[in-house]
């Protein structure tokens, strides 16, 4: 039987969301308007900030100031790279756990998981001494492989997770019609698993634009991405509110507008095993 | 050509074993088909002669060839499965053309194959669909087409009707027994409906526990069943076993009568007896009766007209030509 719901009720509960989520973006929304005031007015009291003339000024100092265009490329390079590299590595450990599963596959995959419960600064020393060694400081290539190795257990998680929701008869079937094994992930897995692979691809590359506490603490500037970027604002001479703002907005605005046009692939996928 | 032969064929999951040693020869064009209960090893059986399974010991030789340690798809044989496995984001012509693709065929003798398949399947007209679009038993056609094309050395048929509702499953099996005489394939069937068994098999191996209990044609096994099990499980409805005095009078442990080998009359007979439930098909009746031959009621098969009522007193005679008689370790007494 289907509840019933009064129009009072649903009235409520729409409010209380509505709410909830107003609080939860109103942050995002005062670094915005913050972002088109003069440093002076950026500190006035609320009301006054939202009434004080609006000006493109943040924007013209953050640009001159800073490069923003290379933290940007930088960004684009690191979250990319890492998740195609990141690929690379899971669909194979995906696709031997899901189809040829062994009696430790669990305590792999628990293992994987555990990983990511470590606080990341117990492993940042012997990280950081492997980098200087490698002579990986400050360069693309080392973050893009160690935001890889962080993100790899989810991606792993993720794509088994799809894997096992294909039939394993239809890969038989495929090996019964001659499919190599190559050929059978081209031409049959991957298609039925693309649904997966996009939302794994998505959350994964915004995990990785995210991400601060390996980039702030192995770039310097050669191959700072855009988070670098904006903590560069946050001087110990003070905050400068407007330029921090501008800053913030131009670093999140291009992950957000992804998510933004990927959301229901997002939620599709992330939900893809549970409701069937 | 298709012959297949298993030569002490075993196979175990870890300390389980689910085949002891197996010999089994299928000849080239027979349509054999593996029945027995759930668990009994006659899928894997099957999935070990298309190499999905490895055996544990033993070989297996495809037209005298050791294929042993060959891959499934270089056996030449072609499957279908029991969900028909289709490949969902394919149409039906990529479907049913995805081995030929696969064995680096020309596109046109690909295209030439795959409407030939179709015009023989009645698939025409969904060639362009996706299997989402089609229906259970167009889907199974799609899955045979697929299997067709190749032109397998033999067919292997894992329960493929099992999941067809009752009137499209009688359809199936009319098509794929004409299927067979068109093409004269081996084709190896796996099912647990023994209908399925007696109406399609050449040749039928009745298994248990990953056990060959018989092999034979259809009615030598309804007729000469080597042991009980086999007496119990081929026929329907099902042979009555009787134990105790009864069977002790024939110089057996166990005496079996098919339901339509036992006479029922109102006034004389050997056991005295009383109707229960009766199930009434229209061209037959299955009475079953409460005997003191036997504890269990006994089945018996008598004309649709017959008008006995629940309750009612009978005699019935087995007819004595048609007993079978079996030891005290079950089998047969010639």
């Amino acid at each position: 039987m289907a509840r019933a719901v009064t129009p009072q009720r649903k009235a409520l509960n729409t409010l209380i969301a509505w709410t909830i989520g107003l609080v939860i973006f109103f942050p995002i929304f005062w670094i915005f308007v913050l972002s088109f005031k003069t440093e002076g007015n950026a500190i006035l009291p609320p009301l006054e900030v939202l009434t004080s003339p609006w000006t493109l000024e943040s924007y013209g100092v953050v640009q001159e100031r800073s490069d923003y265009f290379k933290h940007f490329g930088n960004s684009v390079i690191i979250a990319f790279g890492s998740t195609i590299l990141g690929l690379i590595v899971a669909v194979p450990a995906a696709w031997a756990m899901a189809f040829v599963p062994s009696r430790s596959t669990k305590n792999i995959l628990m293992w994987m998981l555990s990983t990511k419960m470590l606080p990341a600064v117990g492993v940042l020393y012997p990280i950081y001494l492997v980098f200087i060694q490698l002579g990986l400081l400050d360069s693309r290539l080392g973050l893009t492989i160690v935001l890889m190795l962080i993100n790899l257990p989810i991606i792993v998680w993720m794509l088994y997770t799809y894997f096992r929701e294909i039939p394993g008869e239809i890969l038989e079937a495929a090996r019964m019609d001659g499919a190599t094994l190559r050929e059978e992930v081209l031409y049959v897995l991957t298609p039925m698993a693309i649904p997966g692979m996009a939302s794994t691809v998505l959350l994964n590359v915004i995990l990785a634009w995210n991400e601060a506490f390996w980039t702030l603490n192995l770039t310097a500037s050669k191959a700072a991405p855009l988070t670098a970027f904006i903590a560069s604002y946050s001087s110990p001479e003070g905050l400068f509110y407007a330029k921090l703002s501008a800053a913030s907005v131009m670093a999140i605005a291009p992950i957000l507008i992804m998510g933004w046009f990927s959301q229901k692939q997002l939620v599709r996928g992330l939900t893809f095993g549970a409701v069937k | 050509m298709g012959k297949i032969q298993l030569n002490q064929v075993t196979k175990s999951f870890g300390d389980v074993e689910v085949i002891p040693p197996l010999d089994l020869t299928i000849e080239n064009g027979e349509f054999v088909v593996f029945v027995g209960p759930s668990g009994c090893g006659k899928s894997t059986l099957l999935r070990l002669i298309a190499g999905l399974e490895d055996v544990s010991g033993g070989h297996i030789m495809i037209d005298d060839v050791d294929a042993t340690t060959i891959v499934p798809a270089k056996r030449g044989l072609a499957m279908v499965f029991q969900s028909y496995a289709l490949y969902p984001h394919m149409s039906v012509r990529k479907n049913i053309a995805f081995p030929l693709r696969m064995a680096g065929m020309d596109k046109a003798e690909q295209d030439r194959r795959v409407s030939q398949a179709a015009d023989v399947l009645n698939l025409t007209d969904y060639l362009d669909r996706r299997p989402g679009q089609l229906s259970g038993g167009q889907r199974q056609r799609v899955a045979i087409g697929r299997a067709i094309v190749r032109e397998p050395a033999a067919f292997l048929f894992d329960e493929p009707l099992s999941n067809l509702d009752a009137a499209l499953r009688v359809g199936m099996r009319l098509e794929i027994s004409e299927l067979h005489k068109r093409l004269e394939t081996t084709m190896i069937y796996v099912t647990h409906d023994q209908v399925e068994a007696m109406t399609m098999a050449d040749k039928i191996v009745v298994l248990q526990a990953g056990r060959i209990e018989q092999v034979g044609s259809p009615l030598e096994l309804y007729q000469r069943p080597r042991n009980t099990f086999v007496a119990g499980f081929i026929g329907s409805p099902k042979m009555n076993l009787i134990t105790g005095p009864e069977a002790k009078k024939h110089d057996a442990t166990t005496i079996g009568i098919r339901p339509e080998h036992i006479e029922v009359s109102q006034t004389e007979g050997d056991w005295q007896g009383t109707v229960g439930v009766s199930e009434h098909l229209g061209s037959d009746t299955f009475l079953h009766v409460q005997t003191d031959a036997s504890p269990d009621p006994l089945t018996v098969r008598t004309t649709g007209e017959l008008s006995l009522r629940y309750g009612d007193k009978v005699h019935l005679s087995p007819r004595v030509e048609h007993l079978h008689r079996f030891d005290a370790k079950g089998l047969r007494i010639e």
